[in-house]
């Protein structure tokens, strides 16, 4: 028979904090978390607000307080995609109740490395644009028209290339986000890095299942991590039109606009989600705590949301064949968590892909929503999307839904009053066109 | 090995020898060396100035100049994918329309594009605020609005080569990139590979292109010390195996396999070239910059790809030669990759590492960074088709660590001796992910 595979432990950072609670709590209160951005100036992009990841109690995010301490050196080397990663692995090995290296270097670990795997959605991790312009103006043309490849290349002590730190390109490779977490949790099974935009984290949780179902591993890192919150990755959202102006607003929940024909984009925000799947029956057999049942998934690609908007295709496949997956039909389905970023071109596929699918319940299903609270996390939103889910089902609890506007997709217009959910249907479109969908089911 | 067998039924490549299939292995069985100094960018006081360019590049060659012409606002990586893939498509025979586009899938392991970095550098410099000594980032906001190019910006996302493939070949099917650096092709094939025998697709195009001689990515090796330095003489710069080693060289391109279960090929008439039959994957979860000495993770992935194709590597295989007939190395010319390679296929293969001749393309291609597991995984293919097993080029200095058969400078030409029938292939990557794939001779 089959080998099922099971959530243990839920991992997040975004603005709400470090951990699932954090996260499920905002999310139940109604709050968002976008807000002037601090961690750059703004003042040159149409969008000013975002979801800046921090600690729990408020203060600024940092992954030297979620490593060992003989690994805080390491974090000079993190970007910040990273050590959201870091962090949020962290979290979810302790709330798994699970003993690695990481935890403790002395202990006997739960499981031995060759048995966990390591599969993490990132980005394209932004240099760090303030270094490399210390090291550029050193390396300026004579003429002052810009910069000179000789002066870059030359071997001047502390001038041009060499101003960087040796390991300057490992901080921002995106392989680095699972490399970190393979070395301080000991993973030494399959370990992999998907770059799908929005749909990184879930095509990974994805991955991470088949792995464990074909016993290549018992257990696995699971999800992803990213921060556009940069100059670089705004000039590259702003370029592709996704954003949303924010004009002189210093809220963002007003602005996100989820399946909705007035959406004017979205709002980017930090995120890490990194979850423990692992075998159910070794999961059983340790007592470890089960919030779901990952038991369905599938991926599929749309006619890419740019230039032209996407097609419901694709997202419509992944869709149905996820459920097949799951053995569940879609009258098996509680609740739903799509993306819904507020972008028409991917909101338009998603909603359309749920219409086609659910017919008329689409409208009166309830929706699990996050983008209009924490922002889109890009490769970091699919783990915080399957740990809202998994909390929902554990908790018997569907959060309230932010929503700016009135739902004009045929999506959301469903109550969440005193809905226990069993089955959920995520699922996400992205930039580029990846969908990804997963069914996750109460596992008693 | 459990699920379908899996066969190639078309390849492509793009490499700095060529792109043509034949013509580009006839070079590398001459033992002919694309290294030379950088064309592409002024990189004269560079600590590295040469590298491995593919020569005259142009897609409209490949698909014509209508269909290359909606492909212009890429760069040259994706360039490289589309030329790739068209040769594969075409092979396999999918060019009619025959397969159901939402049966068929891409899993590919390209890089991210190059970064724009005059005008990168110079919105930079013009962001720079002499009085406080650093980056103004709200005027770098302005800066990048008037001076940078938005598609340029947004083209470098590593989910690109999946977009432009989606739109030229049409595939809706099951998706993903993987970015774990020099594994990343290896791996992709091997997780398409897994996908097919899941049954979730009929056909996957599995491979990628990468490109990072440009000149931060030269920086980032360079600043890492990993590249030989070896600029009066760039043609032998590249030296797996050889006692002077000293690094290894940047290459370029790109490499396609179409990927198909046996019954579907054979139910539409397809012709199986070769037959994916073992995959490995570990991580090493030792450095960031280093891999372990013990060998232990590369070891690992191929004794799990052996295992999944039924080889016993420590046993002469059934017509009493080396269980394996040639081994692709990943071979960088490093000194610490060769080293600790060579230990791990002795882990791995035990009394019969010696016997298995090994060889280095690098040496003749240079480092395809990304794009190495695929074009490697087809020279696998030609050695089959041909049985001749290609040189390690600039073996001259044997180094008296590493005494494998690492067929220095002639090729090996082993029709006389029963043919090439079965090979392995690895890739690692920088962060410690080792894959393994095997190809075998097609036998009905």
């Amino acid at each position: 028979m089959s080998r099922r595979v099971a959530i243990t432990g839920l991992g997040t950072v975004c603005g709400f904090g470090v951990g699932a609670a954090e996260l499920f709590d905002a999310l139940v209160d109604g709050r968002s978390c976008l807000r002037p951005i601090s961690l750059f100036d703004p003042a040159g992009f149409d969008s000013k607000l975002a979801g800046e990841a921090v600690e729990s109690d408020g203060s600024a995010f940092s992954a030297k307080g979620h490593v060992p301490k003989s690994y805080r050196k390491a974090v000079k080397v993190m970007a910040r995609d990273i050590q959201l990663a870091v962090a949020a692995a962290n979290a979810a090995v302790q709330d798994a109740n699970l003993m690695t290296r990481g935890i403790d270097p002395d202990a006997d670990t739960t499981y031995p490395s060759l048995r966990m795997g390591c599969q993490i959605g990132a980005g394209l991790i932004a240099s760090d644009t303030a270094e490399l312009t210390d090291a550029y103006v050193t390396a300026t043309a004579d003429d002052g028209s810009g910069i000179s490849y000789a002066k870059w290349g030359g071997v001047e002590h502390g001038k041009g290339m060499n101003r960087l730190t040796p390991l300057w390109m490992l901080k921002f490779l995106p392989n680095m986000l699972a490399c970190h977490v393979t070395i301080l949790h000991g993973t030494t099974g399959p370990s992999n890095t998907i770059t799908c935009a929005e749909a990184s984290g879930m095509l990974s949780m994805g991955e991470s299942m088949r792995v464990i179902q074909r016993g290549a591993a018992d257990l696995c890192f699971s999800g992803g991590a990213e921060s556009k919150v940069n100059v670089q990755g705004f000039f590259r959202m702003e370029s592709a039109g996704r954003l949303a102006p924010t004009g002189t607003a210093d809220e963002g929940v007003d602005i996100v606009r989820p399946f909705d024909d007035t959406a004017t984009g979205t709002i980017l925000g930090e995120g890490g989600g990194i979850v423990i799947l692992e075998e159910l029956e070794q999961a059983r057999a340790r007592g470890a705590r089960v919030y779901a049942e990952l038991a369905g998934f599938a991926s599929s690609q749309s006619r890419p949301g740019y230039p032209d908007g996407a097609d419901d295709v694709g997202m419509r496949s992944a869709v149905t064949r996820a459920l097949r997956d799951a053995d569940v039909t879609p009258d098996d389905i509680d609740a739903i968590a799509p993306l819904g970023q507020g972008l028409l071109s991917v909101d338009t596929a998603e909603a359309g892909a749920l219409n086609a699918v659910f017919g008329e319940r689409a409208s009166s299903l309830p929706v699990i929503s996050l983008v209009p609270n924490v922002g889109n996390a890009m490769a970091g939103i699919g783990g915080l999307q399957v740990a809202a889910a998994a909390m929902a089902i554990e908790r018997g609890v569907i959060p309230n839904r932010l929503h700016a506007g009135e739902g004009t997709m045929g999506i959301g217009g469903g109550s969440a009053e005193g809905v226990q959910p069993r089955c959920v249907l995520v699922l996400t479109g992205s930039w580029g066109g990846q969908n990804a969908a997963i069914v996750l089911k109460n596992a008693s | 090995m459990t699920g379908p067998r899996v066969v190639i039924t078309g390849m492509g490549w793009v490499t700095p020898l060529g792109s043509d299939i034949d013509s580009a292995w006839s070079k590398l069985v001459a033992g002919e060396r694309a290294l030379r100094p950088i064309e592409r960018f002024d990189a004269k006081t560079f600590a590295t100035d040469f590298a491995s360019e593919v020569p005259n590049f142009d897609l409209a060659s490949f698909l014509g100049e209508e269909r290359a012409a909606r492909h212009e606002k890429s760069t040259i990586n994706v360039k490289f994918a589309l030329a790739a893939a068209e040769q594969a498509w075409r092979q396999a025979g999918l060019a009619d329309g025959a397969v159901d586009p939402l049966r068929i899938g891409m899993y590919l392991g390209s890089g991210e594009g190059a970064p724009d970095f005059e005008r990168f550098a110079k919105v930079c410099i013009d962001s720079y605020d002499e009085e406080a000594g650093a980056l103004d980032t709200g005027e770098w906001g302005r800066q990048a609005k008037e001076q940078m190019i938005g598609w340029r910006e947004i083209a470098q996302e590593p989910h690109s080569s999946l977009v432009h493939l989606a739109e030229e070949f049409g595939c809706r099917g099951p998706v993903a990139n993987c970015m774990t650096a020099c594994a990343a092709t290896n791996q992709a094939i091997g997780e398409a590979l897994e996908l097919l025998r899941y049954g979730d697709a009929d056909v996957m195009l599995a491979g990628g292109a990468h490109s990072m001689i440009h000149p931060l990515g030269m920086t980032g090796f360079i600043r890492l010390t990993a590249m030989s330095t070896r600029c009066d003489d760039p043609a032998s710069a590249s030296r797996p195996f050889d006692a002077t080693r000293d690094g290894f060289v940047m290459g370029e391109g790109a490499g396609m396999l179409v990927l198909e279960t046996l019954d579907h090929a054979l139910a539409r008439g397809a012709t199986p070239i070769a037959e994916i039959v073992g995959y490995g994957s570990t991580a090493d979860a030792y450095r960031i910059t280093d891999m372990h000495p013990d060998g232990e993770g590369p070891s690992q992935a191929m004794i799990q790809a052996l295992r999944m194709a039924g080889i016993n590597p420590t046993e002469p295989g059934p017509d009493g030669r080396s269980p394996i007939h040639y081994i692709c190395a990943h071979g960088t010319g490093t000194s610490e990759n060769d080293r600790i390679e060579t230990t791990a296929i002795k882990k791995a293969f035990g009394p019969m590492a010696s016997k298995v001749p090994i060889s280095s393309v690098k040496s003749m291609l240079g480092h395809l960074i990304q794009t190495a597991g695929v074009v490697e995984a087809i020279v696998c293919v030609q050695a089959i088709k041909t049985g001749i097993a290609p040189p390690t080029a600039n073996l001259n200095t044997p180094d008296p660590q590493l005494d494998l058969d690492y067929i220095p400078n002639q090729a090996r030409d082993l029709r006389d001796a029963g043919g090439i029938d079965v090979c392995l292939s690895n890739s690692f990557g920088f962060g410690g992910q080792n894959d393994t794939i095997i190809i075998k001779r097609y036998e009905p």
